[in-house]
């Protein structure tokens, strides 16, 4: 492929016709093709390795650092799905914000968290946003947990390799009850009955495991959701800021609690050293 | 054996070139920094007019406020080429939008338009520490961060730029009241917001290399944007 002077878009790279145009993402794209938006990409020869070359630590001096996400969680139990987060976001060990929204409120029956890159999720996660709104209007009904995941996973999927990175679970209800799906930037997509996505995840499966019961009532769940939460929070340095929880039932998802880590630590370390025997 | 001898095939020097390594470096960091601070019905802009490229200094005199419209100023401090190309592209979609709809587009949809346009260019970003600021359809001060390719988060006091990390702590404690126990939920003035937004660029000009000389200051209220300039060190 030779330099071209002017910047290429994504399209032309894809095979697709070439449109240049500082108002790439104005133009019309095709009909039902999710993948065609018309991302402006560097005029060199790897251009979707690009930006990764920025993000990389050799250019200490120079680097593009993103904000990234880092504790979700998600379960299915006898009364929905309780979705949990925390709210900080790293750019590098800076933390750029204590007060991010992981919770992506998609329509009044979907949520989707954002875990890996904020941009990348709140952008694709919106852009599901308008889809979803298309099929309720198309099809004069509201879209399935299982086909809004699938759209989502493909519009994430014909840009694999690129350098995407996103974890995000989406969590419903639909005809089929409670839902919840895990997809990520390479396309994975699963159904589950429990998830935790992010760099905390691994503390938040921990408490979540011990504690999990489908069995639960209202209150003891969405207190497991924030307890597990409040423990990544406190062991993984990359988590913290506010635990947010939300409660899917039949009628629609509800808004539980938002709360201060600092403020659950005083209230959880009464029994975090509790003497041995 | 071949039909061609190894030794018989020509040799043309051109051809036989190793493949050349092409270095695309677009990116330069021009330094700067920009602190918004939102009240009820108003909300202050300050960004410093110090405009460098390493050790050397381009310009004392650099403004990195760019007003949109009445009631939304856009701050940009990072690669000045970037933002150079990334405002003029956005004064012209405010007045395609102007056109199309006949109303100047609000803050909040400003907000938006912008995080899609950082987005639109999420595999060759603009290397811009972006921070809008405006009044809201209420009229109540806002205020817009972004990372360089268009994570969005409403806020109402922010610092960004090359003393970002620096001066958000500082307003995390004179604005935020952070970790603090028993503070009243006492009101915040335009008086106390522009002596705040002063104080921490001086303490900016003190430990960062890349801000100084002086800034300037924009206070948006519901009867218009008012310019203010102050000295900083020049050193």
């Amino acid at each position: 492929m030779l330099f071209s002077e002017k910047t290429r878009t994504l399209d032309s790279i894809l095979n697709a016709d070439p449109v240049d145009s500082l108002f790439s993402d104005l133009l019309p794209t095709a009909n039902n093709n999710l993948a065609r938006h018309n991302f402006e990409v560097a005029p060199v020869k790897e251009a979707t390795s690009f930006v990764k070359k920025w993000n990389n630590s050799c250019h200490e001096n120079l680097k593009i650092k993103f904000n990234h996400g880092t504790t979700t969680l998600g379960f299915i139990y006898q009364g929905g799905v309780i979705v949990a987060v925390d709210s900080r976001a790293t750019a590098g060990s800076y933390i750029a914000s204590q007060t991010v929204k992981k919770v992506i409120e998609i329509n009044p029956y979907l949520l989707g968290t954002m875990a890996g890159g904020a941009a990348d999720c709140s952008f694709w996660e919106r852009q599901l946003a308008l889809q979803c709104r298309l099929h309720e209007l198309r099809n004069k009904d509201r879209i399935s947990v299982a086909a809004a995941s699938k759209v989502l996973a493909n519009m994430v999927y014909s840009y694999k390799g690129m350098g995407l990175s996103m974890g995000t679970m989406l969590a419903g209800w639909d005809k089929r009850g409670p839902g919840l799906y895990y997809v990520d930037n390479d396309g994975t997509r699963l159904k589950g009955k429990l998830f935790s996505v992010g760099s905390g995840s691994t503390y938040a499966y921990g408490v979540l495991d011990a504690e999990y019961d489908n069995e639960l009532h209202d209150e003891a769940a969405r207190e497991l959701g924030r307890r597990a939460i409040y423990h990544a929070a406190h062991r993984d340095a990359m988590s913290g800021g506010f635990v947010s929880v939300y409660h899917v039932k039949e009628d629609g998802w509800e808004f539980v609690s938002r709360t201060d880590v600092a403020e659950l630590h005083s209230i959880y370390k009464t029994d975090q050293f509790l003497p041995v025997s | 054996m071949s039909l061609v001898q190894p030794e018989m095939r020509p040799h043309y020097p051109d051809y036989a070139t190793a493949p050349t390594q092409h270095h695309f470096s677009p990116y330069a960091d021009n330094g700067g920094s920009v602190v918004a601070i939102a009240g009820d019905d108003f909300v202050v802009i300050g960004a410093d007019t110090r405009l460098s490229a390493g050790f050397s200094i381009y310009t004392r005199d650099q403004n990195k406020l760019f007003r949109l419209s009445d009631t939304t100023v856009l701050g940009c401090s990072g690669c000045w080429c970037d933002t150079l190309t990334l405002t003029r592209i956005l004064t012209a979609r405010m007045q395609m939008y102007q056109q199309e709809h006949n109303k100047v587009m609000t803050t909040p949809a400003c907000a938006q338009m912008l995080s899609t346009m950082l987005y639109y260019k999420r595999f060759f970003p603009y290397y811009i520490s972006n921070i809008l600021v405006g009044l809201d359809n209420e009229g109540k001060g806002c205020v817009y961060s972004y990372d360089p390719i268009g994570h969005c988060e409403k806020a109402t006091y922010r610092a960004g730029g090359s003393a970002g990390a620096l001066l958000q702590p500082l307003l995390d404690n004179q604005i935020g009241l952070k970790n603090m126990q028993n503070v009243g939920d006492s009101k915040l003035s335009l008086e106390r917001a522009l002596a705040v937004l002063k104080d921490v660029f001086i303490s900016a000009a003190e430990r960062d290399i890349f801000t100084g000389d002086s800034i300037l200051i924009n206070v948006i209220t519901k009867d218009g944007i008012q310019d203010y300039s102050f000295q900083l060190r020049k050193d």
